[in-house]
């Protein structure tokens, strides 16, 4: 081993039925660094995490940490925490129903007694100096998404860890909190701290860490030192091949304007939800592509989750093609011919134990009615066509989708509802926690319906990945529309203003 | 090298044996049908004999299983569908066959206790039972699906109640039934010497095929259990995919009644179908099912059934008595659901594979 380095894994292998997902990665870190972990889906990134952190067990390869002479054992993920290695995963994996105490402490004392009133207490210390607005007692799942997730490194970070893995942790993070999480980062790294991090974010890449180790296909391509990684380059290794850059689908939005100046093809009016969003007014056209942009929280997903009523729709009008429509429950709506993509992939969208071709074709079979089953070989087809179309990575169709990689299984769900030709396809963070290539060629995807004179609305908290396909995007700040932006107006200032706003108290969220 | 190869394939095969679900129940019934084969082949012995009416009939320990394990397999059907659903279990099941069994017997009796015809037509009666078990299985379904109630908790209301119920529909009174048709249902059909159950159970089992294969129920069941949430957003009613399948579990029970019914021509209401629930949930796990719902294979919880009912046949057939047999079904049980746990069938299968890769290497 190294001198300075705190963990070395080597010539790591690990397969899963029909896919080789590590095949003999090499991967240093050391003490006081943070070194970024990069590749598209399924390079085998997450799988590398979940082999060090135990939670998967490798075929072959060693792992060496700093003061074990030998090859450290790691089969559990208690093992792990033993050994100082501390996770911070993507999908949030603490207990909601408990409090925000118990679920930094659960699974972490040592004898059968527990001190109530001392563990709250060191809690709301920790909270405090690490600056999370959220107390020792209250309810996880009372807290916003962002906190939940400062909780789970709160956690990490008091277990006085050796190795802090945050697998993309500000995935659901605004900027201030983002902000917030690299100052702890740092502060952290300056304690000899070794961080692994892993993310989509190229800026954030470029903002904190010190080394990259890019992995494609399940092998190692390099270890880099930031500044000898120009971006391009970067992205270009992750891809395996030149990218083909994001300028070539930039700005011919507009063409995506939508066809008619008055028709718009759906029409809302003052619609309300149980949701807790205030009253809205929306329209789209025919082959347009809108969007809705705010901060976290800010009602977003609400406003499309009334249009296709996944919530209960308490007030308002719905109209297509200039006549009311009644939308109770989902079903309705994809009757008029809406598909939407749900924010939550793991809650709301996929169907875990499922295979990818019963994934693919539930929402066309619904639609297709209780007597009518497709066929076996209509289902196959209807699989491979998708599979093929969006160029989904499994190992067949009958796969069980959980055993997909998170942007495949994203590309399962779009296959889903791009089967039941929807008129409106409402894509709610479909790149979230999605590699470079995959996004792109989702953006694509959505300017290349609406040339087919689909509607779109793309919803993401990148703002610019919604300039780059929207033509026009409606702000929203505290559950309220409060400005629409068009053609010269879209900026990035722009939004940046219309979102701060500047008549009202500035968003504190 | 040959011997090489030809060994790579079988522990493939035993990999991906093993790793099928259905392979559970067949484990079972193999590990259960060498044990008595060793212990006394006699066991397997079948012969022709008549019965009182002068009707060929089939008996042997073979047949009781083909009998009894009929009525297990009809209920084991429904009950597949309300842990799928659901991700829980319907206990109540044996309360309710005492329910549709006591209509039957009150609508062939009309009152009277001993009448010397029938009142009413069997299929009348049986399709009254159909509907008052389908009621209860509505009722059952609601407390699930609407209330949001957990299904054992929801049943266990049936479950106390259901006997009570069953006494009160004929007044406390133990009706028997004259009839000599009405016996076919749970004995013989003259001239056919096989049991009719296993026919009604073959007839239950046909219908559910279909349903499965013209309808989108075992997808839309699937999903509901798996992901309730997600299945909403597609499009599905999930409490009403939840309702439907107690009351599906409602009309198999009404079918068991009317077998059950049919052996005695009359009821105790205490008695009947006790802890059959008990062996329709077992059947379910044996099946390889999870018992929290989701993904579900139906020929694989039939096929649990009548291992269910093996098991209780060899250990009658050993003289276990009737008291003590719950003690030495729980020993059994307990090693079908270690062998069956996803954990140890994995570490098998992974022995295979791995002496499949050793086989490969040395080639």
């Amino acid at each position: 081993m190294k001198e300075k380095s705190v963990l070395e894994m080597r010539g790591i292998y690990k397969s899963f039925p029909g896919v080789l997902a590590l095949q003999g990665v090499d991967f240093t870190l050391c003490e006081g660094e943070i070194h970024a972990l990069m590749g598209e889906n399924g390079a085998g990134k997450s799988t590398l995490i979940k082999v060090l952190t135990g939670v998967y067990e490798k075929d072959g390869g060693e792992i060496f940490l700093k003061g074990l002479d030998k090859a450290a054992i790691i089969r559990s993920p208690q093992d792990a925490q033993r050994l100082g290695i501390s996770t911070v995963y993507q999908e949030i994996t603490l207990c909601p129903n408990l409090s925000v105490a118990e679920n930094m402490y659960i699974g972490r004392s040592e004898g059968i007694g527990q001190n109530w009133k001392k563990m709250n207490e060191s809690a709301d210390k920790i909270l405090q100096s690490l600056d999370i607005p959220a107390k020792s007692t209250q309810q996880l799942s009372s807290c916003s998404i962002a906190i939940q997730q400062m909780v789970a490194i709160a956690r990490a970070v008091d277990m006085d860890c050796k190795v802090l893995i945050l697998d993309e942790p500000t995935s659901s993070l605004d900027e201030q909190e983002v902000e917030k999480l690299f100052g702890l980062m740092r502060d952290l790294k300056e304690k000899g701290v070794g961080i692994i991090f892993v993310t989509h974010f190229l800026d954030q890449v470029y903002e904190v860490c010190d080394k990259i180790t890019v992995l494609r296909d399940g092998k190692l391509v390099g270890e880099y030192e930031i500044k000898d990684l120009p971006r391009v380059q970067l992205v270009s290794k992750m891809l395996g091949k030149e990218l083909d850059d994001m300028s070539d689908i930039k700005n011919d939005n507009e063409v995506y304007k939508g066809e008619g100046a008055d028709s718009s093809l759906f029409e809302a009016e003052g619609l309300q939800s149980n949701a807790g969003i205030k009253p809205f007014d929306f329209y789209i056209k025919k082959g347009e592509v809108n969007g809705f942009t705010g901060l976290l929280g800010s009602g977003r997903s609400e406003c499309v989750r009334a249009i296709f009523g996944a919530d209960r729709v308490i007030a308002g009008k719905l109209k297509k093609n200039g006549k009311e429509i009644k939308i109770r429950k989902p079903l309705d709506a994809m009757k008029q011919g809406i598909a939407y993509l749900p924010e939550d992939r793991k809650v709301d969208g996929i169907i875990g134990d499922l295979s990818v071709r019963d994934n693919i074709i539930l929402a066309a079979q619904v639609l297709n009615g209780f007597f009518k089953p497709f066929s076996k070989a209509q289902a196959y087809k209807f699989a491979d066509e998708y599979i093929k179309l969006l160029e989904i990575k499994t190992a067949s169709a009958d796969t069980p989708i959980k055993s997909l990689s998170g942007g495949n299984q994203q590309k399962v769900i779009l296959g889903r509802w791009l089967l039941t030709h929807p008129e409106y396809l409402i894509l709610d963070e479909p790149t979230r926690g999605i590699d470079v290539g995959t996004k792109i060629e989702i953006q694509k995807l959505v300017l290349k319906l609406a040339s087919e004179g689909m509607s779109v609305t793309f919803i993401s908290s990148e703002t610019d990945e919604m300039l780059r396909t929207c033509s026009r995007l409606i702000v929203m700040r505290d559950r309220k529309v409060v400005g629409e932006l068009n053609g010269d107006e879209l900026t990035q200032v722009m939004i940046m203003n219309t979102i701060a706003g500047g008549d009202e108290k500035d968003g504190e969220k | 090298m040959e011997k090489n190869k030809k060994s790579s394939g079988v522990g493939a095969f035993f990999s991906k044996l093993i790793r099928n679900q259905i392979f559970i129940p067949i484990a079972a019934l193999l590990l259960l049908a060498v044990f008595n084969l060793i212990a006394d082949p006699s066991f397997y012995k079948i012969t022709l004999g008549y019965n009182s009416a002068g009707d060929p009939v089939l008996s042997g320990y073979l047949m009781t299983i083909l009998d009894y394990g009929s009525e297990l397999a009809i209920l084991a059907i429904g009950m597949t569908l309300v842990t799928a659903a659901s991700g829980g279990q319907d206990i109540s099941v044996g309360a309710a066959i005492a329910i549709a069994g006591s209509v039957i017997l009150r609508v062939l009796c009309g009152g009277n206790s001993r009448p010397d015809e029938l009142q009413a037509p069997i299929i009348v009666a049986f399709l009254a039972a159909c509907v008052v078990a389908m009621l209860f299985g509505a009722f059952n379904g609601v407390l699930v699906a609407y209330f949001k109630i957990q299904p054992m908790v929801a049943t266990l209301i049936l479950f106390t109640a259901g006997r009570s119920i069953a006494a009160w529909i004929n007044n406390n009174e133990l009706p028997i039934v004259n009839d000599v048709t009405f016996t076919y249902f749970g004995g013989f059909i003259p001239g056919i010497p096989i049991p009719t159950p296993f026919f009604i159970a073959v007839i239950c089992m046909i219908i559910m095929a279909l349903v499965l294969k013209f309808t989108t129920l075992g997808l839309y069941t699937q999903a509901v259990g798996i992901n309730e949430k997600s299945s909403r957003l597609n499009g599905l009613n999930p409490a009403f995919i939840k309702f439907l399948s107690f009351v599906i579990l409602g009309l198999c029970v009404a079918v068991a009644a009317l077998i059950k019914v049919s052996r005695l021509s009359s009821i105790n209401y205490s008695v009947i179908a006790k802890d059959i629930e008990m062996d329709a949930i077992l059947a379910v796990a044996l099946g390889g099912n999870a018992l929290s719902g989701g993904k579900f294979n139906m020929p694989a919880s039939i096929l649990g059934a009548y291992v269910i009912q093996f098991l209780t046949t060899t250990l009658y057939k050993f003289n276990v008595q009737s008291d003590a047999l719950p003690a030495y079904k729980a020993i059994v049980v307990i090693l079908l659901v270690v062998i069956s746990a996803p954990t140890v069938r994995n570490k098998i299968s992974g022995f295979f594979s791995k002496q499949k890769a050793k086989a490969k290497g040395a080639a």
